[in-house]
Parts: structure tokens; C-alpha cells; sequence
């Protein structure tokens, strides 16, 4: 039993993994979408699209573990939360479909109605999966009804202000991400314009990591009890103090026109941390406040047939992820483009 | 009881689950197939150095491109539609199946979109022995990805290696067992085959086309249309040999799918007729107008005349499947099929008589052919998967109760959510491949982005318009 509840830990871990690197990768890449309408050239556009045209599907295969391991490693919570938050799953799959092929279709488009179709395909396909997103984290942070091994609240438990609140928030961090990568890959006088955009994002997004995280203990009595008891406080007090310095820092980089890749580290950065912050809150539980990772846990024999594979696999998939980016790294000549 | 539309939610669970699979299915089966026609092409120019296979590479690339973005997006909504559709199906089974999917994303999905990006954009980045490199990659890992999902489909047609545990979930017990369970390997052939000749038609459809428009002399449309024309000839016979093969497995573990397929209502103790046309009556238990061979039946499956084959009257009527589908999805495949084999014979004799590219005739049939393999892979799987009813893990666990406690209005408004946006989706998706069809490939065929560049957007110029109708102009040539 000892080995099966180790397990078990590292699944949840893996997972927490997948799905933040998800949200770092296709954040950054759907910001791209989200910050297409103030850019109305087409020049521009196009070289937008371009510096993620080579990576965007690797991105959303993140989301594809994401899914496809919380079947395997934790059917129950699988079960429970897929209809939990039908709606907005449902709106966010037709959003990254609009999205996906408006990477190819733009580029086949030849009359200006439907090259505005499908610019308006990206930016709005782009934006409701960020929004769903948000508003799928905020249903599963307030937790879901569970009676048996299955859903048993209503079909729009989801929709709440503090659901509404989460999506607005991670389409403002989704955008400051992107704005950060397109800093990184774009020079000149679009740059400059993305650095000023940077920052208003920048604004936006730490005002919704304040707004998330001071109505996350209002939630429910476990969340405040995770976050302010006493010893636990020794170790939960740096997370939101380090938020604050990275903060300051990302604030003083991005008035720093030389920076061009520490604003997007430095976004990582909190994003990683404010993905910690989650972990602590959600923390032991696979579907708050009901189901305890090791109740929706698969049986130990599955668990580790998959454990196997995983630990050779993920740091070979994160190798060739990275030589892919490797490729395709540096500033993006707006002459040239892709081939 | 809840209902939308007349359909309660199990049915419209099937029905969006259905929907959205079928049409996620054609873009993979036309994936695995271009893939490995891309790779071979790419290792053809670089071994031979003849620019017909570098233009044929970036022709079909752009092709490829567009193909697989589809595969991708409608990939990631099937990710999630067993959680949304079929939660306790979720619940009861992940333990078996979640692990096998969760090997197809680590060892295939990041295979393939690790390395298309390469494949695509990345020639002249790394240099040709890591772009075919990359080539291979995205080939190996759609065929892989078909091998694990086809495990998992198998193992719902023939499930084995598993316990049922207090709690009602599947428990892996053996996992050799559960991956190679009897079906694996005809499903897995069956189904790869299918992707390679559906692949093989499509080319060979877009050859004819411009052999039809006087591209004769064009070496790109020539080696298309020959490359298809021996797939055809050689794979047909193949496919129809490890059908029949499969059709025998199908036999010996899932027998009622077979009487469904083949219409025996009553059975036959001294030889059973194999029937080729017919209405199949479920309620009355009969296949009216029935147009059949006497003793074939027995023949193809028993491998003697007068072997005597059991009709559905030995199957209870709550474990019969709809009969009508299964009939008829299986007919269209077989004739389909038999109607590759025609095209792939007539191309051996045209081949012979040294007039491939002067047969007008083959060029309108193979044309006419071009999305057959499509229709046939939508009509066996169709085949497959409704003469499993009405369990979804066959013998093991009933659709009607495996499916998400949702209620029909919410599976329904999200089922016409997905049929119009599929329609708009994937309808453009398949104009715009069908323009650049309509192209035949050209002297310096051009990559996947239309415009070199974001500065140039003044549309084609005069020397690419040449190029675009087709003629063969050098390089140089203004």
C-alpha cells in the first residue's frame, strides 16, 4: 500500500507538471490571439503568427497529456469533473478549433472577407479558450458536487463571479505571457509597441492574481486553513511574498529597453509561482472539497505501467520540445518568414 | 423521460461521440498515409536528386499542413469527450484504457508535433539529414499513435487481461494480455492498410485529375499517378486477404457482429447463403427481398460448403445490434474495396500496355475513386463499432449505462454546436486543400506559407502565376 500511495503523489505531481507547462507553452501562444486586435496591420499579424507557427500544436499536446493522464492515473476525478464543467469544456474545445486552422487557413485565404474571417477566427477563438480556461479553474477551485463516483450539482454550478473572475484574470496573464514572447522574438518599432502593451498587461494580470487569491479563502474554511495555520504559515508566507518581488523586478525590467528576454523568464517565473499557490491550496485533494487524490487514485497496477514510460519519456519529450524551440530561436526576420 | 428533439441523452451521447470521431477519423487516416508518402518522397529527392520528388514533397506538404492542423484540434476534443459523454464508461474502464492513451500522447502526439514544425518550416534550418530525420518522425509517430489507439479499440471489442474490482472499476491484471488482446493485430493491420490505400486513391485522384487537364508531360503529375497506381495494385489485394482475416477473428469472439454484417437472421445448418442485397427487418426478424449466393457464406467463412453458420435467432434480442447499419456500412466498405482492386488491376494493364498516362478512361475512374478510401474507413468503422452494440465493452459494459449524467438539452444545443461549427470548420478546410489540388505541381513549387514574406502582400507575382498554371518554365525564366 506504501508504494501505491507514492505513486499516486507522483502522478498528481506529473500532472500538476503537464498542465503548468501547458499553461506557460499555449498561454503564451493564445496571448498571441488576445492581443491581435491592437495590431490591425497586416505585417504585423503576419509575423505574429509566424513566431509561433512552428510550435503552436507541440503547445497543445500539453493539454492532450493534461486530459488524457487525468483519465488514466485518476479516472474517478476524470469522470467527476467532465461534466462538472460540460459547458465551458465544450466552449473551449470549439475555441482552440477555430484557432488551430485559423494557423493554416489564414495563409489560404485569398479574398480580404475571409483572411477577416479567420483573423477574427484566431482572436476570438483565442480568447474564449483562455476565458474557459479561467473559468474552468475558478469552477474546480470552488469545488464540485459530488454524491457517489459521480457529479451530482447543477449544469451552471460553474458560472459564478469568482469562475468569471479566474477567466478574465488568465486572459490577462495569457496575454502579458504572449506579449513578453513577442518582446523576446520581434525588434524594431513593433517591439517597442508590445514592450507598452507588456506592461499594461502586466497591471492587469497582477491585479487579478490579488483579486483570485484574496477571494480564494472566502471559498471555503479548508483554504484558509491551509494557507494561515499555524506551522503551515512558515511555509505558505514566502509564495505570496515572492510573488510580490518577481513582481517588482518583471515591473522594472519591462521599462528596460534592453531586456529582451528577461520580461518572458521572468513571466515564468510567476507563473510558476502562482501555480505553486494553486497546488497549496488545492492540496491533497483531485476534486475539491469532496475526493481526495488517493479516493480517485487508479489502481496501483496502472498507475505504475504508466510510471514507467513517463519518467523515459517526459525528459525525452522535453528534449526534442526544446531542440524544436532551439531551431526556431532568435529574432524573426520580417523580410523572410518561414518557408 | 429527458429528451431532445426526441433523443434521449444516451443516444445523443452516441450521436455527438459518433459525430465528432468519424469526422476526427478522416484527417488521421489521410495523415498516416501522407506522412509516410512525404518521408519516402523527401528520401527519394535526396537519393536520387530529381526535382519531380522535391516538387511533389512541397505540393502534398502544404496538403499535409492543413490535414494535420484539422487532425490536431478535432484530436484534443476526443481527449476530452470520453470524460463529457461517457463518464461512468470513464470511470469503469480508465484504469484499462487511460494508461494505453496516455502511451499514445507520450510516445506519438509529441512525436509528431515535436518534429512537424521541422518537417514544415525547417529545411533550411537544420539541414537535410535532420529535416528527413524529421520527416521520419512524423511518420513513425502517426503510425505509432494508430497502434495505440487501435489497442484500445480493440480491447472494447475483445476485452481480456482485466478484474472487476468491489467498486465496479476494470483492474488491469495482465497487461500483455489487454494490449495484444485477440483483435489487435487484424484491427491494427486492417485499419493502416486502409490509411495507405485511402492516402494512395486521394494522390492518385489529384493525378488523374491533371493527367485529365492535358499535365502529361508534367513529371510531377506522372510520378504521383504512377506511385499511386502501383499502391493500388499492390495494397488492394493485400487489404481485401488481411479483411477476410479480420472478418474470421471477428468471427470467433464477437459472432453476432457477423450475422449482423451479413444479414443471417435464421441459421443455416447445411451452409449459409451469402447474401448481397436485402432489407434487413429487425423488428420482424427477416431479410426481406433478399438477393443472395447459396453456400457462399459458409465458404468465405468456414472454408467449406456446407458448414453449417448460426443466425441471430441463437442471439437474444437485447444483445442483438442495429442489423441494418452493420449490413450496410460493411457493404459499402467490401464494394469499395473490390472497386480499389478493379482500378488497381486496370492500371497493371494499362502499365503493361505503356499507356498509364494515355488512358483516359483509368484517369475519369481513378478521379471518381479519389475519396473512396475516405467513405470506406468511415463505413468499417461504422461497421465495427454499431455491431458492438449494445455493449461498449463488449460483453463487459452496457452503452446505456456508461454514459455522463447529463441532460439531453445539454447534450443536444452541444451537438448542433458541433455540427455547424465541423460543417463551416472542416468544410473550408477541405476547399482550401481541394484549390491547392487543383494546382498541379510546378517547377520550384513553393512551401507552406503562400507569401515569402509579410512584406510582399501584393499578392502573386507575374513569373509565380506561370509557375502556378503549371507549364514548366526554367527557373530563369522571367
Amino acid at each position: 500500500m506504501f508504494y501505491s500511495i507514492d505513486l499516486t503523489i507522483a502522478w498528481a505531481l506529473l500532472l500538476a507538471f503537464s498542465v503548468f507547462v501547458y499553461v506557460v507553452l499555449d498561454g503564451f501562444d493564445l496571448g498571441i490571439g488576445i492581443l491581435y486586435p491592437f495590431f490591425r496591420e497586416k505585417s504585423d499579424r503576419d509575423i505574429m503568427m509566424n513566431s509561433v507557427a512552428p510550435v503552436w500544436d507541440g503547445n497543445e499536446t500539453w493539454l492532450v497529456l493534461g486530459g488524457g493522464g487525468l483519465f488514466a492515473a485518476f479516472p474517478m476525478a476524470y469522470a467527476i469533473i467532465m461534466p462538472a464543467v460540460y459547458p465551458p469544456i465544450i466552449a473551449m474545445l470549439l475555441a482552440l478549433i477555430f484557432r488551430g486552422v485559423a494557423f493554416e487557413y489564414r495563409w489560404r485565404a485569398n479574398s480580404r472577407l475571409s483572411k477577416r474571417a479567420w483573423d477574427a477566427a484566431f482572436i476570438g477563438g483565442s480568447v474564449t479558450a483562455a476565458l474557459a480556461q479561467g473559468i474552468i479553474l475558478g469552477a474546480f477551485l470552488q469545488g464540485i458536487e459530488v454524491e457517489g463516483r459521480a457529479y451530482a450539482g447543477g449544469w451552471w454550478d460553474w458560472l459564478t463571479p469568482f469562475s468569471i473572475l479566474c477567466g478574465v484574470a488568465v486572459v490577462a496573464g495569457y496575454a502579458f505571457l504572449g506579449a513578453c514572447w513577442l518582446n523576446m522574438k520581434l525588434e524594431g518599432e513593433i517591439q517597442h509597441r508590445v514592450r507598452i502593451m507588456a506592461r499594461g498587461f502586466f497591471v492587469a494580470t497582477i491585479i487579478g492574481i490579488a483579486a483570485v487569491s484574496l477571494a480564494t479563502p472566502f471559498l471555503g474554511a479548508g483554504y484558509a486553513a491551509r494557507w494561515f495555520d499555524w506551522p503551515q504559515i512558515a511555509l505558505t508566507a514566502p509564495v505570496p511574498i515572492l510573488i510580490a518581488g518577481i513582481a517588482l523586478l518583471l515591473f522594472r525590467t519591462l521599462f528596460h529597453p534592453e531586456r529582451d528576454r528577461l520580461p518572458f523568464i521572468l513571466g515564468l517565473v510567476l507563473f510558476a509561482l502562482c501555480f505553486l499557490g494553486l497546488g497549496i491550496s488545492i492540496w491533497p485533494l483531485a476534486v475539491p472539497q469532496e475526493i481526495t487524490l488517493w479516493e480517485a487514485a487508479a489502481p496501483a497496477k496502472s498507475q505504475l505501467f504508466m510510471f514507467v514510460g513517463a519518467i523515459v519519456l517526459v525528459p525525452i519529450i522535453l528534449g526534442y520540445t526544446a531542440y524544436a524551440y532551439w531551431v526556431f530561436r532568435g529574432k524573426l526576420d520580417p523580410e523572410k518568414g518561414y518557408h | 423521460m429527458d429528451t431532445f428533439l426526441g433523443f434521449d441523452a444516451v443516444m445523443l451521447a452516441r450521436m455527438q461521440f459518433g459525430f465528432t470521431v468519424a469526422f476526427h477519423f478522416i484527417f488521421p487516416a489521410v495523415s498516416i498515409g501522407l506522412a509516410s508518402f512525404l518521408a519516402v518522397l523527401n528520401g527519394l529527392f535526396l537519393w536520387t536528386k530529381d526535382e519531380a520528388y522535391l516538387r511533389l514533397f512541397k505540393y502534398w506538404l502544404k496538403i499535409f499542413a492543413i490535414t494535420f492542423a484539422m487532425g490536431v484540434v478535432s484530436g484534443i476534443t476526443m481527449s476530452y469527450q470520453f470524460g463529457t459523454n461517457w463518464s461512468v464508461f470513464s470511470d469503469i474502464a480508465g484504469p484499462v484504457i487511460g494508461p494505453l492513451m496516455a502511451y499514445e500522447v507520450l510516445t506519438a502526439f509529441f512525436l509528431e508535433a515535436g518534429f512537424l514544425g521541422i518537417m514544415i518550416f525547417g529545411r533550411d534550418k537544420v539541414g537535410p539529414g535532420l529535416h528527413m530525420f524529421a520527416c521520419l518522425m512524423v511518420a513513425i509517430g502517426t503510425a505509432i499513435s494508430a497502434t495505440w489507439i487501435l489497442s484500445v479499440n480493440s480491447w472494447m471489442q475483445t476485452p481480456q487481461g482485466f478484474a472487476v474490482a468491489e467498486n465496479g472499476q476494470f483492474v488491469p491484471e495482465d497487461w500483455w494480455a489487454i494490449i495484444f488482446n485477440p483483435s489487435f493485430p487484424y484491427r491494427l493491420a486492417h485499419t493502416l492498410t486502409a490509411a495507405y490505400l485511402t492516402t494512395a486513391f486521394i494522390v492518385g485522384g489529384v493525378g488523374a485529375w491533371h493527367l485529365l487537364r492535358g499535365q502529361r508531360e508534367n513529371p510531377g503529375v506522372r510520378t504521383m499517378f504512377s506511385m499511386a497506381m502501383w499502391m493500388a495494385a499492390i495494397v488492394a489485394p493485400i487489404q481485401i486477404f488481411i479483411g477476410d482475416a479480420h472478418g474470421l477473428n471477428t468471427l470467433e469472439h464477437q459472432p453476432a457482429k457477423v450475422m449482423a454484417m451479413e444479414g443471417h437472421f435464421e441459421s443455416h445448418p447445411d451452409g449459409a447463403p451469402l447474401y448481397l442485397f436485402g432489407i434487413p427487418d429487425q423488428e420482424a426478424q427477416e431479410l426481406k427481398y433478399a438477393v443472395g449466393i447459396p453456400k457462399l457464406s459458409s465458404l468465405i467463412l468456414k472454408h467449406h460448403l456446407d458448414a453449417p453458420l448460426d443466425g441471430l435467432d441463437t442471439i437474444p434480442r437485447d444483445e442483438q445490434p442495429p442489423v441494418a447499419v452493420v449490413f450496410w456500412s460493411f457493404r459499402i466498405m467490401v464494394g469499395i474495396g473490390f472497386a480499389m482492386l478493379g482500378i488497381g488491376m486496370w492500371s497493371l494493364w494499362a502499365r503493361f500496355r505503356k499507356r498509364l498516362f494515355e488512358a483516359p478512361w483509368l484517369h475519369r475512374a481513378a478521379l471518381v475513386m479519389g475519396p473512396s478510401g475516405l467513405v470506406a474507413v468511415i463505413a468499417g468503422w461504422i461497421t465495427t463499432e454499431v455491431g458492438r452494440q449494445p455493449y461498449v465493452v463488449y460483453g463487459a459494459l452496457r452503452t446505456a449505462e456508461a454514459h455522463s449524467p447529463l441532460g439531453a438539452s445539454a447534450v443536444g444545443a452541444s451537438l448542433i454546436a458541433f455540427v455547424v461549427i465541423y460543417f463551416v470548420i472542416f468544410g473550408a478546410g477541405v476547399a482550401y486543400i481541394l484549390k491547392l489540388m487543383h494546382h498541379a505541381p510546378a517547377l520550384g513549387e513553393r512551401g507552406v506559407r503562400v507569401e515569402p514574406g509579410p512584406i510582399r502582400t501584393a499578392g502573386v507575382t507575374p513569373q509565380n502565376q506561370m509557375r502556378e498554371s503549371g507549364h514548366d518554365i526554367a527557373p530563369e525564366t522571367p
